[in-house]
Formats: C-alpha cells, sequence, structure tokens
C-alpha cells in the first residue's frame, strides 16, 4: 500500500512539474498574473509530492517490504537500520528519485526565498526548473520506477553492495546530488535572462549565492568521495580521474570559473554573455554527468547497471534541454552588450585569466573521459586514457591557476597600477621563492621538481593573501579592525581568502602525499615487526570476528614511534553474508601531518598474512583544503548584501558602484 | 526580436558554436550508445587472434609469443596497475585462478614493471604468465578499447570471446564456464 502511494505522489509530481513547466512561463510571457502567479503554489506542491514519494521508499527500506523490486535488490534484514536510510540512494532508482526530490526543495526555497525577485523572474526561474524535473520524473516512471512490485515476493533481500555500506556513501550522494541540483538554479535564472531579453547585471546578483551554495555543496560532495574512496576501497588512493569522478570533477570546475564570472558580471557589468555559457555549460555538465554513469557508454567502477532504453531516453532529454539552451543562447546572446571596459592588468583581466584557464581544464578533462569514445566512434582505432594522462594535464593548469590566485584579491577592478602591485607583492614574492629553492633539498623534494614547486605555490599563495590583508587594513589600526571587518562588510571577501587558502591546503596535501608517501606490501608473522618512516608496527595476529551482516578476520596492530606506543590498529577483511563478497576493511590512525594506514591482504596460512602499511603525510590537507573552500564559499554566502530585500529596485549599475566603492574603501 | 540583426553575420554566427559542439558530442554519444563496450562483440571474435611477441614480467628474457601458446586454451587478460577497475576485477581473477578451470594469462598493458610487480605481490598473482606490453603495441591490436578486457582464446589460436570492462563473480558461471564447455566439445 505504501509503495503505491509513493508511485501515486510521484506521477502527480510529475503532473505538478509539467504544469510549473508551462503555465507561468505562459504568463510572463502574456500578461497574465494569474497564471504567472501559479509558479509558486506549483513549486510547493511538487515539493510535497516528491517528499511523500521520497518518505514512502525510505518506509519500504525501513520495514524490509521485498515485494519491491528497488528494496530486495538492495537491502537485506541485517542490514544495520542507517544504512536502510542511505541505500534508498545507494542504486540508481532510488539515487534518482534523490535529485528529484531535491530539485523539488530547491524549487520551494526559491519560492520562498525570492521575495526580493519579481514575479516575471520567479515565474521563470521555476517554469525552467519545473521542465528539468518533469524530465527526471518522467525518465523514472518510464524507465526505472523505484516502486516496482515483484509477484513471486524474496524471503530475503540481495543486500546493498557492501562497498556502499559505509557513512561515507551515506553522505557522498547527498552532498554531491545538491551541488547537481543547486546548478540547475544558475541555468535556471541564466535561462530566464535570456527568455526575457533582460540581460543586465541584475540576473547575476540574483544568482550569485544560488551558485556559490550549489558550488559548496559540489565541493563537500566531491572532498566526501575522495576520502571515502580513501579510507574504503583499501589502497590508500584519494583521486583516480575514473570517467564518473571526472563527471562530478567537471561541473564543478566550470562552477568554480561561474562564480568568478558572476562576480565581474554583476559588479561592472562585464563578461555578460560568457557567464550566460559557464551557467548553461556548468548545468550541462551536471546532465551529462549523469548520462554517463547510467548510459554505460563508459566502463567504470562507479557505473549503475546499464539499459540501451535509459540511455536514449537521457540522451533526448540531454537534447531537449542543452541543445535547447544553446540555440536560445545562440539566438539572443548576440544582441548583448558587452559591458565595461578595463585595462589588460585589472582584476576583470586576471579573472579572465582565470576562466579560461578553467575551461580549458575543462575540456582537457572531458575530452579524455570522452576521447576513447570518439576515437573508437571514429574508427581511428582503440585508446585508453589513464591516470598519467589527467595528472599530465593537471600539472600543467593548476600551477598557473595558483600563481594567479595569488594576484587576484590585490587586483582593482578596470585598472590595476602594475608597478604599485609588483611593489605590494615583493614581499610576498621574495618569501616564496625562497620556501621554493628550500624545498629543493632532497630530503625534501625526493628528487622531484613537482615538491619545490608546491611548496613554492602554498607560499605564494598564503604570503599573497596576508598581503592583501594589510593592504586592506592599511589606513586602520590594530586587531579588532580586522575582526569588526570579518563581521561586517568585509564578510564574503574573508569568505574568498578562506576558500583560496584551501587551495593552498589542498596542494601542500597533495604534493606531500605523492611524494613523501611511503608503502610496503609484506608478509608477516604474529609477532614480527616492521618499520615505515620511524614508525614501527607490531603484528599481533588475527582473529575472527563477526559482525552484523559480515563476518570478519580482524587484524591487530600495534605501532610505536621511538618505542612508545602510538596507536593501535584494527584492520578486518570482511565476508558479507548475502552477497559472499570479501572487503578489505582498512584501519587509519590519523593525524594533521601524517596518516597510519594498514590494510590486511590475503591469509597465507600458520597466521601469516599480506598485508599493505602505508604512512601518508599531510594527507588530510587534501580534503581539509576542500573544506576550507567549502567553508569559505558558505561565509561568502552570509554576506548581508545577499539578503538586503530593495535590492532589485536599484538600477544595476549604481549598486555595482555602490559595492565598489564599499570592496576600494 | 526588433532590435536584433535578422541576417546572420559572422559576429553572430560565432554564438552558435557552443551548439555545434554540443551536437557533434550528442552525436558520439548516440553512436555510443550503440557501441556499448559490454555488450557489442569484438570484430575480432571467432577471428584469428593477433601475432605477438612479448618478454614477460618476471623473466624479460623469455618471449611469448602466440605460437607458443597453441593448443590450449587461454584468458588474456588485459590490466594495468594505473587502472582502478583492475583492482575491483583482480578478486575475480583470483576466483578463477583457483578454480582452476582456465589458465589466464596477464597483459600488463602501458605499466611500469615495478608497478606492475608490486600490484601483483599486493593483490595475488593469478596468472600462469604476465606479458608486457609497455608500448601498447599489442593491446591495440587486441583492440582494447579501455582497460581491463579480457579475451577467451582457443586452441586455435582463435579469440572466441571479449569480456570488455571488468569480469564479474556471475560471468564465471553465466559465461565462462559455458563457452569452456563449449570449446571443449568442439575439440573432440
Amino acid at each position: 500500500m505504501i509503495p503505491e502511494i509513493g508511485h501515486f505522489a510521484l506521477v502527480l509530481s510529475m503532473c505538478l512539474a509539467i504544469a510549473q513547466a508551462i503555465f507561468p512561463l505562459i504568463g510572463t510571457l502574456n500578461n497574465t498574473p494569474s497564471w504567472a502567479g501559479l509558479a509558486r503554489p506549483l513549486a510547493w506542491g511538487q515539493a510535497f509530492f516528491l517528499t511523500i514519494a521520497f518518505a514512502a521508499l525510505t518506509y519500504a527500506f525501513q520495514v524490509d517490504d521485498f515485494s519491491v523490486r528497488y528494496v530486495a535488490s538492495n537491502s537485506n534484514t541485517l542490514l544495520p537500520n542507517i544504512y536502510k536510510i542511505s541505500a534508498v540512494w545507494g542504486a540508481h532508482e532510488g539515487s534518482l528519485l534523490l535529485w528529484a526530490f531535491f530539485l523539488g526543495i530547491w524549487s520551494a526555497a526559491i519560492a520562498v526565498l525570492s521575495k526580493s525577485l519579481t514575479q516575471e523572474v520567479v515565474s521563470r526561474v521555476l517554469a525552467v526548473m519545473g521542465m528539468i524535473n518533469t524530465g527526471f520524473i518522467a525518465f523514472m516512471l518510464f524507465t526505472s520506477n523505484p516502486f516496482e512490485r515483484l509477484f513471486q515476493v524474496p524471503v530475503e533481500g540481495r543486500d546493498l553492495n557492501p562497498l556502499l555500506q559505509d557513512i561515507g556513501l551515506a553522505l557522498h550522494p547527498p552532498t554531491l546530488y545538491l551541488g547537481y541540483v543547486g546548478f540547475s538554479v544558475a541555468f535556471g535564472f541564466a535561462i530566464a535572462a535570456l527568455i526575457g531579453g533582460r540581460l543586465d547585471a541584475s540576473w547575476a546578483r540574483w544568482s550569485r549565492p544560488w551558485t556559490t551554495a550549489a558550488w559548496v555543496w559540489l565541493t563537500l560532495g566531491i572532498t566526501i568521495g575522495s576520502w571515502w574512496a580513501y579510507y574504503e576501497l583499501g589502497w590508500g588512493g584519494w583521486w583516480f580521474w575514473d570517467p564518473v569522478e571526472n563527471a562530478s570533477f567537471m561541473p564543478w570546475i566550470a562552477g568554480t570559473a561561474l562564480m568568478h564570472s558572476l562576480a565581474v558580471t554583476e559588479k561592472r557589468g562585464a563578461f555578460r554573455s560568457w557567464t550566460l555559457m559557464l551557467a548553461i555549460l556548468a548545468f550541462s555538465l551536471c546532465l551529462l554527468g549523469t548520462f554517463l554513469v547510467r548510459s554505460g557508454v563508459l566502463t567504470s567502477v562507479h557505473a549503475f547497471a546499464s539499459d540501451p532504453a535509459r540511455g536514449i531516453f537521457i540522451l533526448i532529454f540531454l537534447l531537449v534541454v542543452i541543445g535547447g539552451s544553446l540555440a536560445l543562447y545562440a539566438w539572443r546572446a548576440p544582441s548583448i552588450f558587452s559591458g565595461g571596459r578595463f585595462s589588460l592588468v585589472s582584476r576583470e583581466s586576471f579573472l579572465l585569466g582565470n576562466n579560461l584557464l578553467l575551461t580549458v581544464f575543462c575540456f582537457l578533462v572531458l575530452f579524455g573521459t570522452l576521447a576513447p569514445l570518439i576515437y573508437d566512434a571514429l574508427e581511428w582505432g582503440k585508446i585508453s586514457v589513464g591516470f598519467p594522462w589527467f595528472n599530465k594535464m593537471f600539472l600543467m593548469v593548476t600551477p598557473l591557476l595558483a600563481v594567479l590566485i595569488g594576484f587576484g584579491p590585490l587586483m582593482r577592478w578596470k585598472r590595476t597600477d602594475p608597478v604599485q602591485l609588483m611593489k605590494k607583492l615583493r614581499v610576498a614574492m621574495v618569501i616564496s621563492v625562497i620556501i621554493g629553492l628550500i624545498a629543493f633539498i632532497p630530503s625534501i623534494s625526493k628528487g622531484s621538481l613537482l615538491v619545490p614547486l608546491g611548496m613554492f605555490l602554498v607560499a605564494w599563495i598564503i604570503t599573497s593573501h596576508i598581503t592583501a590583508i594589510f593592504d586592506r587594513l592599511k589606513h586602520k589600526q590594530g586587531i579588532s579592525h580586522l575582526f569588526a571587518d570579518m563581521a561586517g562588510k568585509g564578510r564574503s571577501y574573508y569568505g574568498m581568502m578562506l576558500a583560496h587558502m584551501g587551495v593552498a591546503m589542498f596542494i601542500l596535501g597533495a604534493a606531500m602525499v605523492s611524494h613523501h608517501g611511503v608503502e610496503k606490501d609484506l608478509r608477516m608473522s604474529p609477532g614480527e615487526t616492521a618499520e615505515i618512516s620511524a614508525y614501527r608496527f607490531r603484528f599481533d595476529g588475527v582473529t575472527p570476528t563477526p559482525g552484523p551482516n559480515y563476518t570478519a578476520n580482524q587484524g591487530k596492530f600495534t605501532i610505536f614511534l621511538d618505542d612508545k606506543q602510538v596507536a593501535v590498529l584494527e584492520p578486518q577483511k570482511r565476508t558479507y553474508l548475502a552477497q559472499g563478497r570479501p572487503m578489505t576493511e582498512a584501519a587509519i590512525d590519523w593525524g594533521l601531518t601524517r596518516d597510519l594506514y594498514v590494510s590486511l591482504g590475503e591469509s597465507l596460512g600458520d597466521g601469516d598474512w599480506s598485508l599493505r602499511l602505508y604512512y601518508k603525510p599531510f594527507v588530510r590537507w587534501i580534503w581539509l583544503g576542500g573544506l576550507a573552500m567549502a567553508l569559505g564559499g558558505m561565509i561568502c554566502i552570509s554576506d548581508r548584501r545577499y539578503r538586503t530585500k530593495k535590492q532589485e529596485k536599484q538600477p544595476a549599475q549604481t549598486d555595482a558602484a555602490n559595492t565598489l566603492a564599499t570592496e576600494n574603501s | 526580436m526588433s532590435d536584433t540583426n535578422p541576417t546572420p553575420t559572422p559576429g553572430r554566427m560565432r554564438y552558435l558554436i557552443p551548439l555545434f559542439v554540443f551536437l557533434i558530442m550528442a552525436g558520439f554519444l548516440l553512436k555510443g550508445l550503440f557501441m556499448d563496450p559490454r555488450h557489442i562483440p569484438s570484430v575480432l571474435i571467432n577471428k584469428p587472434a593477433p601475432e605477438f611477441n612479448l618478454p614477460t614480467l618476471y623473466n624479460p628474457e623469455k618471449l611469448i609469443s602466440k605460437e607458443s601458446m597453441k593448443g590450449k586454451v587461454w584468458l588474456l587478460n588485459v590490466w594495468a596497475s594505473w587502472c582502478g577497475a583492475c583492482r575491483a576485477e583482480h578478486q575475480v581473477l583470483n576466483t578463477i585462478a583457483d578454480m582452476g578451470i582456465v589458465d589466464i594469462v596477464g597483459l600488463d598493458y602501458k605499466d611500469e614493471a615495478v608497478d606492475g610487480k608490486r600490484w601483483l605481490k599486493q593483490l595475488g598473482n593469478p596468472y600462469k604468465e604476465v606479458l608486457v606490453d609497455k608500448s601498447g603495441r599489442t593491446g591495440i591490436d587486441f583492440g582494447v578499447y579501455g582497460v581491463p578486457e579480457s579475451f577467451l582464446i582457443d586452441g586455435e589460436g582463435v579469440i572466441r570471446h571479449k569480456f570488455t570492462g571488468p569480469l564479474y563473480y556471475p560471468d564465471i558461471k553465466g559465461t565462462l564456464v559455458p563457452l569452456l564447455d563449449e570449446i571443449k566439445k568442439g575439440a573432440k
């Protein structure tokens, strides 16, 4: 009964989504306020029914209703309750429902938080989001219904994939999807602006906080995903350039470019058509990611089971949404006034540089991901693009970006005096070069040029940003001004600072762990010890340990540093009962300067085991960097200029001038 | 729009570029759907395997060629230490090796020998022999689309089946065992 209610709610939400796609838009085009005014109530209704559908599926998991095919395939009576919740989005159908549910929630959020916008804009944005959700819900109902019943009800479910029975999976998809779906808001604003032909800077101001919010979620999602892969997959890696990882990384890159470009459009009215393009690109890449994961076009460890009918459906959907919006863009964008002028050395030109680098990088990743497909389709031969190629591209682009980051905060709009700029940054440059040179010492560089380069960039970002804060507060004395500035007008400025620090933290972690990490594969007998990087690992043997839905062999390691015990680690080798699948559960002693990581291999008889020991210096900084970026973004959103209500009454230019005045004061 | 120029000028045309790029990409994706790497058979199926003569991982002096494999039914598994999906697959290969139903020969594709050896030490070695294809030449001859891929080759040196992407546990009973039976029957 409950699954049928969920199914019915899903059908109703599709009806509302169709209405939301049609009536508000027509209402704004032929001036029928009663139709345009339907946008908000329809968004509310859609969110309501999607919530019911989502709750119904969650309920089916909680009560082990194996008559629902999706529950039977992805749950089990022994599955711990927490994973009965996360299993809801653990496979194709449920994750689509989560997508649609979040889109409904974001639509409702716009309906509530858009009091300062004109009805016309709200109606159009919500209409665009209605169109998108129509596609997603229809996709579910016609090809991937999560509520489908089984007529021979199995006694027991097949259980959730053991890899996914983890807190990382509980968090990774929802945050990632909030990000994906969030970009639909920026997309909606861009399309609304294109439809209305009102292509001044106001749409940029409206969509800025929404875009930043989406970016924050996406950043969190990718960070959590990387952390999860690190500890759950048991081989200590944190990024694999897998097609599906790339599918989440590409919208992130485009979204990063979009955030920076929106700043220029809002403040200076420049880059208008470019920013629109990026808004379309960011969301298009989110949709493309969905296609790649679910169509079976590319092979990947992450891919959901493939089905050509699904592929065709999503491809048609992509053609309508992306093709349609690009056609609209081609039609409307030529009439856009190109906006303010700026000189070669200015904040605009540097942000343009940032945008070009990010876009080039985004297309390199896209090309690398699709290259095997393109080569094959053209019968040019078969190729595979692996880890080394992507790393090379990454290392070509990021250092340039990191150098630009250092200049950014000290740049002024319109024109910056290059001599003045260099004067200000002199000290920062000297310090960073010295640090870079120090890192050439063999014990630090480990023979790689990348370590000195990384250390130089880290120092450069930090010192240049400190310089920028001093410059901003140069007419004020004392630390209290800094705090007053942080709490007051400068909030989004400090958010940006923190996000940029996140980049530095990431570079530090990535450079250190890639070149200073130690890895040992050993055969050990109980009582034996092994030493890596000053740490002594004593293997105390393996004992069988039962778990709720698995049995495990649990190893015990005692770790010493200079004869002082620092940690006890208990890695497991699990066999999940329902599917008989073996799983390695690594044990990690984490710290800010190093992780110690133990992973059990195979039993070799006589109590001996093959195993892997890792020393991972500064690996946490990779994810702390991601968290800092996300936190920085959150601080930017909380800036009060996004919460003032009367903004839309002011013409964009004066508002831009006002913020400009406060920024540069 | 009344304020736009009705005749397309070169300036307007450039705004169409994103649309064209996207449509071309969509064309590839459409084609990709029908070349679904796991279901569309390789053009090499039921054709003789390409010739090769490659050094082995643990003894670079020792060369193995297609000729030297004649008379044996074997599974050629293309893998690389940089390949994430291969790791997922490795358990399955270990299982097949334990079952002893077919000899597995590894082809370490575009990989460093050190990394390859470390990989096998970590994950166990299911391979009868490991061939080293550092340049990727043999992989290309076999039409390797992306690692991992596996080819079932019979005693005549003919490719009988291609597994694109990782092998999964159900593939053993579902595909591999029936094929081996079929080959055995054919040989009698």
